[in-house]
């Protein structure tokens, strides 16, 4: 169609097209190089990014013979410090994810995807095999040279030596994450003995090629495509959220530096159009387009910013932690007007209540009743009813305790069987017993009978109760 | 429309809809094309490995050997495999020696629940709550004894109660007499119990014998009680009729198969810890 022919509706539509003119998929056809500048967000970076050394070294940690943080799948246990978990307890588990569920919910609403930015491992893994890019193949035009150049010896070793590294640090993030779930130290000759299991060593594996793949080639690409968190974390984001964010208003219109020219004179924003910003960032977006998909709210692109902003002696912050709100003239609303901080801060509130609840009120003895449903109950020969029950005694310590087991309820019942248990550690010990009660004695077809355990473990009385039905023929 | 391509030199397949969509002929990704031939090297790769190809009566069997049949022997010999410890263990022991060992006893019972189910169940019911003519295995009230001995025996040879029908030298009358007495827990109370024999069997306290089979008419347990019938009704039918009496086409039957032949020495042993544990056992 040529120019004279265009409806006004297509010269709509085109305007469309040309204003889009800018936006780049990042699909992954290119490699991105990032430039890595100091500043203080680099170093924030790296600090919370440290923290997952914890996952590194805490499996090496010891309470007296055993590992400090153990989770023991095999035997359904999970050791925490001086606690043990047990699969009776996991409702707590489902709190606790709700509470980070929720908390990922409310940094996001306050400060966007401060997880993604700084603490997520597929950023945390990427930067670190980025430094290693850096290092071994120097800066992002080297390595983008060395990229095309045809492989000889010193392109080959290069590369060598960098996979090697990419690999053994994938291996070891395997081996460290099993290592939260088989013992450490035995993990480590198990593994080179070939004595650990195929679920260790196919966990490993797993983990090794996970992380060669996804922090050495998929990268950004992980975030874009891969991550459901990244999209659902997008729409948390709302007006007053602080993220990354140009300052348009001042840096429009940018423009280079002219020579010569003094500050006085200049036609141009701030902005110097030195594209330093899109350079550091690792996944490759233009933040001068504004907040969009691509974007981790890492903060590098503020400091590579406020870099140059100090060369030109202009005022630091053209890039920097700001909301919409105010960028477009307003005020923040202050956090108590927020209702979704509320929300989401009243349900975190529940789910930690929840936990201490169930953390404070860990019996150490547990017992569970199972009334017997074939025969409901028996009469027997001297008129009394019996009824049987199966007892589980669930030990949480550490050590075998012989209990005792009470009944009270209907008068005159006689409690069977029920002598000489030894409650196992770490496990449920069963039991069937029965209860007799003189049939004269029974007012209705269901009476409440309680039963009681009772354990002592170095002068210290653990006792647990529940209650159950003593089950009698109609009236 | 070939000749008349709209847009030439862009690789389309000439169909063309509302004037701009075109079907291009591209090639399908590759990550498409390296999923179809892995998706037929797979194909061809299983065929060699299990049973597949239908040539001839039977399928090719495939290099592995592997059948259905045999996976699920495997599995039974993984559970015989753990059984085989406390198997080895029961071989050489009487049911008593199990019952006085608490692990061991533990294990009879999870153990031999399904033989339960299988051989005992459709009688006496899952949990031995036993029915209308069939006997609770879960009382203290036992025909022939609630010894763990008895029980074995019990099961090993079968057992066949024996009472004559009564209704030829008794009224009515005296019958129902008869009931009201046995029902009130105190059958000597009605001289017809001494005069008409029954204490024979039953005994002189009413309490019956356990060398014959006979039933203990004081405790209130009644084993022919049908639903919907009283106690009453049900005791003066036995009364009339008897237990297994051939010469009256309304005797009750009351027969306990032999399972001596049907299973081996060490299921009736295990059975008889596992009746036992019902609780009821002596």
């Amino acid at each position: 169609m040529s120019a004279e022919q265009k409806s006004p509706q297509q010269s709509a539509i085109d305007e469309l097209y040309d204003e889009a003119e800018h936006w780049n998929l990042n699909t992954g056809e290119e490699t991105i190089h990032a430039k890595r500048l100091g500043g203080n967000w680099r170093k924030i970076k790296w600090l919370s990014a440290s923290v997952w050394i914890l996952m590194f070294i805490v499996p090496y940690l010891r309470i007296g013979d055993r590992q400090a943080i153990l989770f023991d799948i095999p035997n359904r246990q999970f050791h925490i410090l001086n606690m043990t978990i047990l699969p009776q307890d996991f409702w707590m588990l489902s709190l606790l994810l709700l509470f980070f569920a929720l908390l990922l919910a409310v940094s996001t609403a306050l400060i966007g995807r401060v997880y993604c930015g700084y603490f997520c491992f597929q950023t945390v893994w990427t930067d670190v095999f980025t430094w290693l890019d850096e290092k071994l193949e120097g800066s992002p035009p080297k390595r983008r040279k060395l990229d095309k150049a045809k492989l000889d010896f010193t392109k080959f070793r290069i590369k060598f030596t960098k996979h090697l590294i990419w690999l053994l640090i994938s291996a070891l993030t395997g081996i460290s994450f099993v290592a939260w779930f088989y013992d450490a130290y035995d993990l480590w000759s198990d593994i080179f003995s070939l004595q650990a299991g195929s679920t260790a060593y196919s966990t490993i594996a797993l983990f090794t090629a996970g992380t060669y793949v996804l922090a050495g080639y998929m990268r950004e690409q992980a975030c874009f495509w891969l991550c459901p968190y990244a999209r659902i974390q997008g729409v948390m984001v709302d007006n007053t959220t602080l993220v990354p964010t140009y300052d348009f208003k001042r840096g429009e219109p940018r423009g280079r530096i002219v020579k010569g020219q003094s500050e006085d004179e200049r036609t141009t924003g701030d902005c110097v159009d030195c594209k330093q910003c899109i350079a550091v960032c690792p996944t490759g977006v233009d933040i001068r387009h504004g907040q969009q998909e691509g974007c981790i709210t890492c903060g590098l692109c503020i400091d590579a910013c406020d870099l140059v902003m100090e060369k030109l002696d202009r005022p630091k912050g053209l890039i920097r932690y700001e909301s919409l709100d105010v960028l477009e003239g307003g005020e923040n609303r202050p956090l108590f007007k927020r209702p979704r901080v509320w929300v989401y801060g009243l349900i975190m509130s529940a789910a930690m209540a929840g936990i201490g609840y169930g953390l404070s009120t860990l019996d150490a003895l547990e017992l569970k009743v199972i009334h017997a449903r074939q025969p409901l109950f028996v009469l027997l020969s001297n008129g009394s009813i019996q009824n049987k029950y199966t007892l589980k005694v669930l030990n949480k310590m550490t050590k075998d305790v012989p209990v005792t087991i009470t009944a009270t309820g209907p008068e005159g019942l006689i409690l069977v069987d029920a002598d000489g248990i030894t409650a196992k550690h770490g496990k449920v010990t069963p039991r069937t017993v029965f209860v007799r009660v003189p049939k004269s004695n029974l007012k209705g077809e269901t009476t409440p009978i309680i039963f009681q355990v009772e354990g002592e473990i170095s002068d210290e009385v653990f006792v647990g109760t529940r209650m159950s039905v003593f089950i009698g023929p109609k009236y | 429309m070939a000749d008349n391509n709209p847009f030439p030199g862009e690789n389309n397949t000439g169909h063309i809809w509302d004037d701009n969509i075109r079907e291009l002929a591209n090639p399908p990704p590759r990550w498409w094309m390296i999923a179809f031939w892995a998706s037929i090297i797979f194909f061809f790769g299983y065929g060699v490995l299990y049973p597949m190809y239908p040539i001839g009566q039977k399928p090719t069997e495939g290099v592995l050997g592997w059948t259905q049949i045999k996976e699920y022997q495997e599995g039974l010999d993984e559970v015989a495999a753990v059984r085989a410890p406390f198997e080895n263990q029961l071989k050489d022991m009487s049911a008593k020696d199990i019952l006085a060992n608490p692990g061991l006893a533990d294990y009879t019972v999870a153990s031999v629940k399904v033989l339960f189910g299988d051989n005992c169940a459709p009688c006496h019911g899952g949990g031995g709550q036993g029915g209308p003519d069939y006997p609770v295995l879960a009382d203290d009230d036992w025909l022939f004894g609630g010894t763990v001995e008895t029980i074995e025996q019990t099961i090993t040879m079968g057992r066949k109660g024996i009472m004559t029908a009564h209704g030829k030298i008794l009224s009515d009358a005296e019958a129902d007499k008869l009931v009201d007495a046995i029902v009130a827990g105190d059958p000597m109370s009605d001289p017809n119990f001494l005069q008409k024999g029954c204490i024979a069997c039953h005994g002189m306290d009413g309490k019956g014998m356990q060398m014959l089979g006979s039933a203990n008419l004081t405790d209130g347990i009644y084993r022919f009680v049908r639903g919907g019938q009283s106690t009453k009704d049900s005791v003066k039918q036995t009364i009339l009729h008897g237990v297994n009496d051939v010469t009256d086409p309304q005797t009750r039957e009351a027969v306990m198969p032999s399972f001596g032949e049907r299973l081996s020495k060490d299921e009736i042993k295990k059975l008889a810890v596992y009746v036992y544990k019902f609780g009821g056992g002596q």
